[in-house]
């Protein structure tokens, strides 16, 4: 379980994370919503060890990330993965490289084994006859789910994920909703989203935080959103006529 | 951000990349990848531009010489100079900063805004160190070898000019080469190699690895590298030179 308390975070004097306590469950797709400036991306670069928040605590399975040292948050960093929200690629790796890297770097394992690996998740992601290519001679949602595949690679406890369907068409970005689903539960591991996209929320959100301004606003599952009579959830969850027609034919058929 | 601030933060960089490489293995691959960036591939632009700059100073020399009391062979003497004590070593870096100075920091830079930067410092990666270490023993091992083959195609590119257009002799030109040669000047030039390259590959690097926003900015931070780093080279040389030949 990832737990965070009471965490702050400012940039030249600006409050943007404004005490924001909250839990990310095991086996669960958790989601960070909210508008643009709302603290979202501030609040997983925290978790990621990229930010130093000015307060607050995050804890990993009760390892305090802001608290150890750097060798120990090197090491807790390596049981994370992160999808990117452009992906992230390294332009000058083929795909077989990028997805290596990790093991390369930290994995000691022989050439053939590495390779394994490689094609073992490139196979979970759905991607054949890709190794030898570049990140640019592939799709964005080819590049996406090798981002995916590079980041479980080394079977992390923590995946992050930001913005994953940013950029893509409806049929690939529900295809990466569910391909990150799937891993969640199939490897039992934790997973934070932060997204803006509400058909990825309403499919996969199985705990969804809601920020506003810098403050934890609500906190629930996507089946609970269509209940829930809190304010600011309702007006930005359904703010298009789309969503309204749906919630309401949700709460006339549960009458 | 002022200007004592940026030499501060230079510096803190340089603590984060002088740290043991994690991985030696992925360290040498990634070495011998900049090897082949940064030096092999500067190879032509300065076998090119040595040899002709070298022919230049042969031929300014001879026509700025023309007196039946100065000897011929003072030709080949002051292009060798020339070539040995400042064309070679301070002129080619300049040139250097130039070509890897952009392709360093536009390419730190470039992987800095779209997040491959940070994708290394979620890994556990100590990005720093893995991604500018090797650029900086990659020019100062490459880069001595890269000037002394400056200097020899220099004096050179001298002898074939003064040759083709008759404005001195051959045997002359020789005789001037070998005459009053110091081996202390190839030690002092290749000094001064080590110290540009050393400069070459960290302060684009700088320049590359902190810049914020766009394609925008990585073009404003390339162009920004390539003017500091030849200011300090030039700073430098004039010191240098008061230190060792002073």
């Amino acid at each position: 379980m990832i737990e965070v308390k009471d965490l702050y975070k400012e940039f030249n004097g600006v409050p943007v994370l404004k005490g924001v306590s909250t839990t990310f469950e095991k086996g669960k797709t958790n989601m960070i919503i909210g508008q643009s400036g709302s603290g979202k991306t501030v609040l997983l670069k925290c978790l990621l060890g990229l930010h130093k928040p000015e307060s607050g605590i995050i804890s990993f399975d009760g390892r305090e990330h802001t608290q150890v040292g750097i060798k120990e948050q090197r090491q807790l960093r390596q049981e994370m993965g992160m999808v990117f929200q452009g992906g992230a690629l390294y332009d000058s790796l083929t795909i077989e490289e990028n997805i290596m890297f990790p093991l390369k770097m930290f994995a000691d394992q022989s050439l053939e084994e590495m390779l394994d690996r490689v094609n073992f998740v490139l196979n979970r992601v759905n991607l054949i006859n890709v190794n030898t290519r570049f990140p640019a001679e592939l799709s964005g949602g080819m590049q996406k789910r090798v981002a995916i595949a590079r980041a479980i690679v080394m079977n992390p406890k923590y995946l992050f994920c930001d913005e994953p369907n940013s950029g893509l068409d409806p049929n690939t970005a529900i295809l990466i909703d569910n391909l990150i689903q799937e891993i969640t539960r199939e490897y039992d591991i934790i997973t934070v989203i932060n997204s803006h996209d509400m058909n990825s929320v309403m499919e996969i959100g199985e705990n969804i935080i809601f920020l506003k301004d810098g403050v934890k606003a609500w906190e629930g599952s996507n089946s609970e959103i269509f209940k829930t009579e809190n304010e600011a959830i309702v007006n930005f969850v359904y703010s298009s006529n789309l969503f309204k027609k749906v919630r309401q034919a949700y709460l006339n058929e549960t009458k | 951000m002022n200007y004592i601030e940026h030499v501060g933060k230079y510096f803190l960089m340089l603590k984060q990349v002088f740290k043991r490489p994690q991985k030696w293995k992925v360290f040498r691959e990634t070495l011998f990848r900049e090897i082949e960036d940064l030096g092999l591939k500067s190879l032509g632009i300065i076998m090119f531009i040595s040899f002709f700059v070298g022919g230049v100073v042969a031929i300014q020399t001879a026509l700025n010489v023309d007196s039946p009391f100065i000897p011929k062979y003072l030709i080949g003497f002051a292009t060798k100079r020339s070539m040995i004590l400042e064309f070679a070593p301070t002129f080619m870096s300049v040139i250097l900063a130039g070509k890897v100075g952009s392709y360093i920091s536009s390419s730190i830079g470039t992987m800095r805004v779209t997040e491959q930067i940070d994708a290394l410092e979620v890994m556990g990666i100590n990005s720093l160190n893995y991604l500018v270490l090797p650029k900086i023993i990659a020019t100062v091992f490459f880069y001595p070898l890269l000037i002394l083959l400056a200097m020899f195609l220099g004096i050179y590119g001298g002898y074939v000019a003064g040759t083709l257009t008759d404005l001195f002799y051959g045997d002359d030109y020789i005789y001037g080469i070998r005459l009053d040669f110091d081996p202390y000047y190839i030690k002092y030039a290749l000094t001064k190699t080590l110290v540009f390259a050393f400069v070459i590959a960290t302060i684009p690097a700088y320049h590359g690895y902190y810049v914020k926003g766009g394609s925008l900015e990585v073009g404003r931070a390339s162009t920004q590298a390539v003017v500091w780093t030849s200011v300090v080279i030039i700073l430098l040389n004039y010191f240098l030179t008061q230190m060792l030949l002073g």
